[in-house]
């Protein structure tokens, strides 16, 4: 199993990633964002950062570097992607996950460990196999613009189709985002994004190892695949 | 071919809340503007183009997200 993950101009948590993906026994190793090709690599993250800037809307030019138009194919092949804080900005700018991340309600930057609950649903992957099983999950976030929006319509959709994959634990929206959604997956499963920083999470020294569990049930799909 | 200059408004959907604007709204009354409301900040890009009629792609995949933002593209 090797993990890749993406390294824009701008990013800033690529190394607590690789550091995250190797924790789960994994190997793993950085994806320049000029890279065309994703040989050999079998799950994909792209980290938290201000990838060229953030100019113009977060995520918005990241989306059209080679390395995401690898990501692209290697989504809809099937293949395990985890989008973390900016990674999630920009997989909701590709289009390879439903909405798109606002202004914090409170125009505030929020910098706050805080929990998340895991959300089950009729499609379970990448938490296929563990349904009966509803953590809840110590995980700091540290984000500006992280105000998970979609049409009534689309949410009520994720919702009914398990696409909502974690929420804000009641009382802890950072951000204002809409039912308190902190991650979603795409359709199939195989692309999942969040706001929180699990790749913070993984030593005791910082408080909580919680953040392994995502990249666990990532690295989980990814075996399957 | 002669660019054609070009100036695009980008601008928060009707019914997304927008901090930005509400925050600006709150801070008038301080400064003794009363009487004003319905404030929304958004972002205006000029440019010009070879092309002008390939503006509207170029606003649906870069300069604006049609899901939150509305755009006007004004010729100058």
């Amino acid at each position: 199993m090797r993990w890749g993950v993406l390294q824009f101009p701008g990013s800033c948590d690529e190394r607590d990633a690789l550091n995250a993906c190797e924790a789960t026994g994994a190997e793993a190793r950085l994806v320049w964002h000029e890279e065309r090709a994703l040989e050999g690599i079998d799950a994909v993250v792209v980290p938290g950062g201000f990838s060229y800037g953030d100019y113009l809307r977060a995520g918005a030019i990241a989306r059209f570097s080679p390395a995401m138009e690898a990501v692209s194919e290697f989504a809809a092949a099937g293949g395990p992607v985890l989008g973390i804080c900016n990674g999630f900005q920009v997989l909701c700018e590709a289009g390879l996950l439903p909405g798109a991340l606002l202004l914090n309600a409170s125009l505030r930057f929020a910098c706050r460990q805080l929990h998340l609950l895991e959300v089950d649903g009729p499609k379970m992957s990448p938490y296929r196999g563990e349904s009966s099983r509803r953590r809840t999950l110590s995980i700091p976030a540290k984000h500006g613009e992280g105000r998970y929006w979609a049409p009534d319509e689309v949410l009520d959709g994720l919702e009914a189709s398990g696409q909502v994959a974690y929420r804000y634990a009641p009382g802890e929206n950072p951000n204002g985002s809409a039912r308190d959604i902190a991650g979603v997956r795409s359709e199939a499963g195989n692309v999942l994004g969040l706001m929180p920083h699990p790749e913070h999470a993984v030593d005791p020294l910082t408080g909580s190892t919680d953040g392994l569990k995502v990249f666990e049930a990532v690295a989980a799909a990814g075996a399957r695949a | 071919m002669a660019a054609v200059r070009a100036r695009v408004l980008i601008r928060p959907k009707e019914g997304i809340l927008d901090p930005q604007g509400k925050a600006v709204e709150r801070a008038l009354p301080a400064l003794g503007f009363e009487g004003i409301g319905q404030v929304h900040v958004g972002r205006m890009v000029e440019l010009e183009a070879e092309d002008p009629a390939r503006l509207e792609e170029l606003c649906e995949k870069l300069l604006a997200n049609p899901l939150i933002e509305d755009y006007e593209i004004e010729r100058l």
